[in-house]
């Protein structure tokens, strides 16, 4: 099994890009939580490049999502809400509106944000921007408030309760993963 | 007067098929200051008349089939947000009973929307039956209302001043164009 995991952040030492790898660390023995990087490399969504070929990042980007089985969105939060490169990738992989890739593909968003709260507006609309595209937004949650202070020299989650919190989100990520494949058999 | 004997009152008795290109399931929920429209297509039927008068009437929409006026919203439709077509590609309905009311109809039965089975009454008149060209044709028209978030759809979203921009009652409009079996 295949997860995607999506930073919001491009910035180098982003707290996200340490939940994903957290993630990546905690992840269950068979399933490979691979972090997708390209968010900086993606044009701004213009809808008058649809009806060509769409440029190579965005191709990029929406085989990285194709190929996954299920996403896992980190989100910091800018003034209140989800990081522009980060809306703009799932813009771009909202279409083509006929078959998108986000379509009833199983995602997760947790967050880590440097306030006290953790990313929570922003998580509540990457959540309803991914159910508008299409994407089966499953019911879990991890907001890392105090992000400075919330992980050690080697990135990694101080609180061991976030950890576990963590692991239950991936958990009931594979869940829905698995919930799909065996629709998909039947 | 048994229920049976009044329903053959008003439905001639016979295997009634759906003509899908004449029949429509259309349903109205107001979205803000105005009313969202939408419909399913293709639509399968079929109402059966026994002889005593017991009657059943059954139909199904594919999910996928729902019919808005614009793209970006018909992919949402079929999302886990709404009908979640790929766990549920279909929204039935089986009737249990079926009995005259005032000068019209009334239907009893089962809706499944979303895989979620639930009791509704439609109610609605029925058009005098004719016959063209050696075929028997009958109309019927049914309305009912449905609370969507008892299907588990609840999706909302917030207008500025604080109130649910969707409304929770939805109202279901059904005109059947059937046609005899011979």
């Amino acid at each position: 099994m295949r997860i995607l995991s999506i930073p919001g952040s491009i910035r180098r030492d982003s707290h996200n890009l340490k939940l994903a790898r957290e993630a990546q660390r905690l992840a269950p023995a068979g399933l490979e939580v691979a972090i997708f990087g390209g968010l900086a490399a993606l044009p701004h969504y213009n809808e008058d490049e649809e009806s060509g070929q769409p440029a190579s990042t965005v191709l990029e980007l929406r085989t990285a999502i194709a190929e996954a089985d299920g996403l896992l969105f980190a989100t910091p939060e800018y003034n209140g809400t989800i990081p522009g490169v980060l809306k703009n990738a799932v813009d771009w992989a909202s279409r083509p509106v006929d078959d998108p890739v986000l379509r009833n593909k199983p995602a997760a968003v947790i967050g880590a944000s440097t306030g006290a709260f953790g990313a929570v507006w922003a998580q509540a609309e990457l959540r309803k921007s991914l159910g508008i595209a299409g994407a089966r937004v499953i019911d879990a949650e991890l907001a890392v408030p105090f992000a400075d202070a919330a992980f050690d020299d080697q990135g990694r989650l101080k609180d061991p309760a976030q950890r576990e919190q963590l692991r239950a989100v991936v958990d009931s990520l594979k869940s829905a993963v698995e919930e799909r494949a065996a629709l998909a058999r039947a | 007067m048994s229920e049976a004997t009044a329903t053959k009152s008003i439905l001639p008795t016979g295997t009634w098929q759906v003509d899908p290109v004449h029949s429509q399931v259309s349903f109205a929920v107001d979205y803000h200051v105005g009313t969202f429209r939408g419909s399913f297509s293709p639509l399968n039927g079929t109402l059966t008349v026994a002889e005593d008068g017991s009657a059943t009437l059954t139909g199904s929409v594919p999910a996928s089939g729902v019919k808005v006026e614009a793209e970006q919203l018909h992919g949402h439709l079929q999302s886990p947000d709404f009908f979640d077509a790929e766990r549920a590609p279909e929204l039935t309905f089986r009737s249990s009973a079926i009995r005259p009311a005032g000068e019209g109809i009334e239907v009893e039965g089962e809706l499944a929307i979303r895989g979620v089975s639930l009791p509704v009454v439609a109610r609605g008149t029925v058009k005098e039956p004719t016959t063209y060209a050696e075929r028997e044709y009958l109309g019927l028209h049914l309305e009912a209302s449905i609370d969507r978030t008892k299907f588990g759809i609840e999706w909302n979203n917030t207008l500025p001043d604080g109130r649910p921009a969707l409304d929770n009652e939805v109202r279901i409009n059904v005109d059947l164009f059937l046609v005899k079996q011979q």
